[in-house]
């Protein structure tokens, strides 16, 4: 892992839940702004599954599990994708919120997985 | 309770702002099946009774998610069953490790209330159990 990126990863995905929720709260179906921002926080998941892979190859090894790490990876890339669908099949106001629920729970299992690999076992 | 549900045309509860409880409680699943996953294969033999409980929320937290989507009076109960369950668990599991710290050598997801969960396991069957009631 990155630090400062995974301090950006963090902050977008809290932003992006926040936003969706409010917005969901306000009555606004999932949009371009709500499912883009969710998009984002994917995207940024997908950047960190492939850091993490070339990261110990040269010289970044995590401290802690390896496995736990890979395991909050794939739950938390798996997440968005699954709000996302969630959104297009059930156009309501409630979709949005989940996008933002989702989002949030992104950026702690990010918060989590950075602590895995920099302070667990160090 | 369940004659009630039977007189009642068979209906979803996933509607409304029931699909953010849905929500909640798979993510909750997976991340409690995640982390049980993690600790049977790395370390059970650590604290087997802490990993095992893991291991049972988990599996109940899986079975509440889908008792929530499906429809009809035997899914019904089923909720109320694990729900309960899981308050019961969040309470006893968080009671016991304030005061006997030394049985949860390691952190259940029930430990200290669920703190390590953001409080999520305590608050989510309450609010699973506000809306059973709501959509009887």
């Amino acid at each position: 892992m990155i630090e400062w990126f995974t301090v950006i990863q963090v902050v977008v995905a809290l932003a992006a839940g926040m936003l969706a929720i409010v917005l969901g709260l306000a009555g606004r179906k999932p949009n371009d702004l709500t499912m883009g921002a969710t998009a984002l926080v994917e995207l940024l998941l997908i950047i960190q599954l492939v850091v993490a892979i070339v990261s110990p190859a040269v010289g970044n090894e995590p401290s802690g599990s390896l496995l736990e790490f890979y395991i909050y990876l794939i739950s938390a890339v798996l997440l968005p994708i699954a709000g996302g669908f969630w959104a297009l099949i059930e156009r309501s106001r409630w979709s949005t919120v989940i996008l933002g629920a989702v989002c949030l729970a992104v950026a702690v299992m990010v918060y989590r997985m950075n602590a895995i690999w920099f302070v667990q076992g160090s | 309770m369940a004659n009630d549900t039977l007189a009642q045309p068979v209906r979803s509860r996933a509607r409304g702002i029931g699909r953010v409880l849905i929500i909640v409680y798979a993510i909750l699943a997976l991340a409690a099946t995640g982390r049980s996953v993690y600790e049977i294969i790395a370390k059970f033999d650590q604290a087997p009774f802490a990993y095992t409980l893991s291991a049972v929320a988990a599996v109940v937290y899986i079975v509440a998610t889908i008792a929530l989507i499906a429809p009809g009076a035997a899914w019904y109960r089923v909720a109320w069953i694990t729900i309960t369950f899981e308050l019961v668990g969040v309470l006893t599991v968080g009671t016991l490790s304030l005061f006997l710290p030394e049985l949860f050598a390691k952190a259940s997801v029930w430990s200290w209330y669920g703190m390590g969960y953001l409080f999520i396991p305590l608050v989510l069957p309450v609010l699973g159990m506000l809306w059973l009631r709501r959509t009887r």
